[in-house]
């Protein structure tokens, strides 16, 4: 319990102290330090527990010692419980100022409405029901699900706050002139992990909204950094549409406490009720239903899937370091966190049975198919990637919402190579952004001749996002396998087209990268010492989790699955059999060992390139028609027609809109239908 | 019979690898030559002795090594034939089919790659239209092993091939998409769009304008032991594990490549467009279709397996 509390409390006071530093010889010890503390505690975490048993952490009743002083859990939970509801009306303040110096109504609108909301309902209902709730209290928990997420937020993001030290030095020397806002963007970057790590531990739901709201806050900051038109107006879009999640839990939380059979927040009991009524294979519990929904609904508004993908593809004005966490370890994961452990309460029990499953699967199917053929007409590298993130979350919040042990297993193998190859991905095109002065993927034609060592990084990143033996394809076949056990064939055929296309995408990028162009001169120096270092360390991850990751597997993923699916023989947890993994352990091996010992050994005669007219002599030129010497510019390829952005980000829309309304309105109706019952249990609730 | 990780493993399994990796460049060379022959005759042609294209391989060997720029080219070629028999080797040895499509798409990859880094205009033109036909075939391809799952139980080839249960009386339509997509996975007209047997190609030899001497030859035998292992798709399907179905697999092999070379002369080549739409509406009307009919059957199959 005690590291985990510091890991909250670490990345709160560095940010603290980050605020008031303005030199950046003193931040970037400091940064380094606890960056280097903070990956240092969740490995030590790690190392320490992976039962794969709910640690009960911070039980009331019980008490603990704070400066040689006892203290009762139950007042020290009450006095953070009281503390939180204070920040969070302080927050959604600030982000009602904001609304009026900017004009934005809606983002009021929502602010004022989830914070009324609440307010009323804590202030009311909420410490009354806390209070009267006798049995013994979790409000924190920590198995081995947080852990690899503690893991992920610890090293991945506390790499990229590094990262963001080089890189904020070179934003600020191309925006010379204007105030330098570091100081604020580590705050922000700081506070973030560590609200990061406070949803990941909070078995408490109020708990954990707070520490929603503030990566929505952070997140919300963050993307409006630069104060452009453009980042203001991405910004209150991200807000926005993360507020209209934020009242979906706001509303979950409510009906947890309106809820007879419930009567309190927390997400363990929440999650043994849906076992139970699983077990039973009742699953007619509309107001239950309901519950789950809205969470997987907050859940899918955070990690982006479509109707909400907008905000992501508008957060790229923000900053690379932004983007990398944003992307890979913090915001985006926490949705899909929440819908993972909700797992057990999802899945699908007939054909057409329209539950919280049922609309999960169908959003993240569809997010996947349509945002990878969005992805396919970009040239903007941060497009491209920001639409694969959008993919990948759809892909992972599909396997959760089959929600069998094995679906699960390939959601969380997932979580963890995309957090490591995103994230490296997006301090590459960074890195390169800098030095070539664009984004385009055309403009990082032989980029391998330009910058050898950042584009071998980025061959690394690229691969490991979709080829096979690397992390990213292993979960993807892990997924289909999964998707045909539980027999949800358009899930299937969804994740089949897709992959097609991803194929297609990735591959003209890393055909850019390894063209050899001639006459190119390196300008790799000069780019700044820590981002090449942990650009190249996040390179070295990406390798080694695709070797190490059946131990992942085995001693990590496995005993939650253990926990969390206790009625399923233990065989079934995995969907791939070991000697498959083994095999592809040992083809990322050959890939490694074939590239050290045969790239590069030319010992051939070196010919000119066959071209329409005379080759020059150069291989950039030809004599063409009347003499005349015509360079040779190669462009990829980008089906503008076949796959128009627009249009399929509309489709996509269209579908996933269609699914939420169907699925919410039959909730409505179905409550409506059981009104007795609800209103019942409103009063049941209440006096409980 | 030997236990790896947990998986059993036969000695005709090993048989059939070492068989596979002897034997399929000999076998791949000769389908070759069998189509070039056939190819002249349906032109009214002599065409080259059947040994051909060992011939031009031993030649192709002999030539003086060039390359362009770094040889970077070079390398992936050699990757591309290296993962190319790894593929094969483990459908012939009976791993999980995705895991051969997977691998296949990599050795795939890898060759499309050699296009781009040569950054010759033809080269790169011919990577991409590679990458398009690959695009275009893949969802195919792993539909198909989908549905050798539903009926067999199993992924592994091993398991499909000895399973009672005859795929092709389950799989109809998987089975004409397959064969569709064959006609791209070959390289026949008229999807022959990245490079060409022709010589009516507009885009000189497309992916393999700038490949010579060594590398051209490794390109040629990866090429033969690819084939080989997609006519093994197509026999799966007439696996039972009776000896009349293995003489029947092998009649339909036949058919099927002949039918394929049929095709690639009696069309002329269309239009990348069609290439992606024709396969991918094929794909899900019988690739889908199919998939769907028998998520329905797998039921009564799962019954009728309880009863034996």
């Amino acid at each position: 319990m005690g590291i985990v509390v510091l890991l909250i409390v670490l990345p709160l006071v560095v940010a603290c102290i980050l605020l008031a530093v303005k030199s950046d010889s003193i931040r970037a010890p400091i940064v380094i330090g606890a960056g280097i503390a903070i990956a240092a505690l969740s490995i030590v975490l790690a190392i320490g527990n992976h039962g794969g048993i709910i640690h009960e952490l911070w039980q009331s009743p019980g008490t603990f010692k704070l400066g040689g002083v006892q203290i009762a859990t139950e007042n020290a939970a009450a006095g953070v419980s009281v503390a939180m509801t204070v920040i969070g009306a302080i927050m959604s303040i600030a982000i009602i100022v904001l609304g009026i110096k900017y004009k934005k109504i809606l983002a009021i609108v929502l602010a004022i409405i989830q914070e009324a909301a609440i307010l009323w309902f804590e202030l009311s209902k909420g410490y009354a029901i806390e209070a009267a709730n006798t049995a013994a209290k979790n409000y924190l928990y920590l198995d081995n699900f947080s852990l690899i997420m503690i893991l992920i937020i610890g090293i991945i993001g506390s790499g990229i706050c590094i990262y963001a030290l080089g890189y904020m030095k070179d934003f600020q020397r191309h925006a010379a002139g204007e105030k330098d806002r570091r100081p604020w963007f580590f705050f922000l970057l700081f506070l973030f992990l560590a609200a990061m790590v406070g949803i990941v531990v909070s078995n408490n739901l109020i708990w954990m909204f707070f520490f929603w709201e503030i990566t929505t806050l952070c997140s919300f900051l963050l993307i409006g950094f630069t104060r452009t038109p453009e980042a203001v107006n991405n910004s209150f879009r991200a807000v926005i549409l993360n507020l209209i999640g934020g009242c979906a839990f706001v509303a979950a939380i409510i009906m947890m406490g309106m809820h007879p059979a419930i009567h309190n927040f927390e997400l363990s009991n929440l999650l043994d009720i849906g076992t139970q009524i699983k077990a039973a294979g009742q699953g007619g519990d509309p107001v239950f239903d309901t519950i789950i929904g809205l969470l997987a609904f907050a859940g899918l508004t955070k990690a982006a899937q479509m109707p909400f993908q907008s905000w992501l593809l508008g957060a790229m004005v923000a900053p690379t370091p932004v983007s990398a966490l944003l992307h890979s370890s913090t915001m985006v994961k926490a949705g899909v966190f929440l819908i993972i452990k909700l797992a057990p309460c999802l899945g699908i029990s007939g054909l057409f049975a329209i539950g919280p499953g049922f609309m999960v699967i169908i959003v993240g199917g569809a997010t996947f198919l349509f945002a990878s053929f969005s992805a396919l007409s970009q040239s903007n590298a941060k497009r491209v990637l920001a639409y694969s993130t959008i993919a990948n979350l759809g892909l992972i919040v599909a396997c959760a919402g089959v929600g069998t042990a094995e679906a699960v297993w390939c959601a969380i193998m997932l979580v963890i190579f995309h957090a490591v190859t995103k994230s490296l991905l997006f301090l590459c095109v960074g890195t390169a952004e800098h030095r070539i002065g664009s984004r385009d993927i055309e403009d990082m034609d032989g980029l391998f001749g330009r910058m050898p060592r950042l584009a071998l990084f980025m061959i690394v990143g690229v691969s490991g996002m979709f080829l096979a033996p690397f992390g990213m394809l292993i979960s993807k076949w892990a997924a289909m396998q999964a998707f045909v056990d539980s027999g949800v064939l358009w899930a299937l055929l969804a994740v089949i087209f897709g992959s097609a296309v991803t194929l297609f995408y990735w591959t003209k990028w890393l055909g850019k990268l390894t063209a050899i162009v001639a006459n190119r001169t390196s300008i790799e120096t000069g780019v700044n010492r820590t981002e090449m270092a942990i650009t190249g360390l996040f390179t070295a991850f990406t390798l080694i989790v695709a070797i190490t990751f059946p131990f992942f597997s085995g001693g990590m993923i496995v005993p939650y699955l253990g926990v969390t699916f206790s009625s399923v023989a233990e065989n079934v947890f995995v969907a791939l059999q070991s000697s498959d993994m083994i095999v592809m352990m040992c083809l990322v091996v050959l890939v490694i060992v074939l590239v050290l010992l045969l790239y590069g050994s030319n010992r051939k005669r070196v010919m000119p390139l066959y071209m329409a007219g005379l080759n020059e002599g150069d291989d950039l030129t030809y004599v063409g028609s009347m003499q005349k010497d015509v360079p040779v510019t190669l462009r990829n390829w980008y089906f503008e027609d076949l796959f128009p952005e627009k249009l399929m980000n509309r489709i996509g829309v269209i579908v996933t809109s269609a699914v939420l309304v169907l699925v919410f309105s039959y909730y409505i109706y179905a409550a409506t239908a059981l009104g007795q019952y609800l209103l019942s249990g409103g009063a049941g609730g209440g006096a409980a | 019979m030997f236990v790896f990780y947990g998986d059993t493993i036969s000695l005709f399994q090993v048989l059939s690898l070492v068989l596979y990796l002897v034997l399929a460049p000999f076998a791949g060379g000769l389908i070759a030559g069998i189509d070039r022959k056939v190819t002249a005759r349906m032109q009214g042609r002599v065409g080259p002795p059947i040994v051909q294209p060992f011939y031009d391989v031993a030649k192709l060997w002999k030539k003086e090594p060039v390359t362009v720029r770094t040889g970077a080219q070079d390398f992936y070629v050699l990757c591309c034939l290296i993962f190319m028999i790894i593929a094969g080797s483990f459908f012939f040895f009976g791993f999980n089919l995705l895991m051969v499509i997977f691998t296949l798409t990599t050795a795939s990859i890898f060759l499309v790659i050699a296009g781009y880094s040569s950054n010759s205009p033809y080269a790169q033109i011919g990577a991409e239209r590679e990458l398009l036909q690959m695009m275009s075939y893949e969802p195919m391809v792993l539909l198909t092993a989908v549905g050798f799952f539903m009926v067999n139980s199993s992924f592994n080839s091993a398991t499909i091939l000895t399973s009672p249960y005859l795929s092709i009386q389950y799989m109809p339509g998987l089975f004409i998409g397959l064969v569709f997509v064959l006609t791209i996975k070959l390289r026949k007209s008229p999807f022959d769009l990245s490079m060409s047997h022709h010589a009516h190609q507009e885009l000189v030899k497309g992916l393999t304008t700038e490949f010579s001497g060594r590398t051209l030859a490794q390109l040629e035998i990866s090429h033969w032991y690819e084939n080989i292992m997609l006519l093994g798709f197509v026999f799966l399907f007439f696996t039972n594990g009776s000896w009349l179905m293995v003489i029947v697999g092998i009649v339909v092999v036949i058919v099927v490549y002949f039918v394929e070379i049929l095709i690639d002369n009696v069309c002329a080549r269309m239009k990348w467009q069609f290439t992606l739409k024709s396969a991918w509406i094929i794909t899900l009307i019988f690739g889908g279709g199919n998939l769907f009919v028998l998520y329905y059957l797998r039921g009564y199959l799962w019954m009728a397996s309880q009863y034996q």
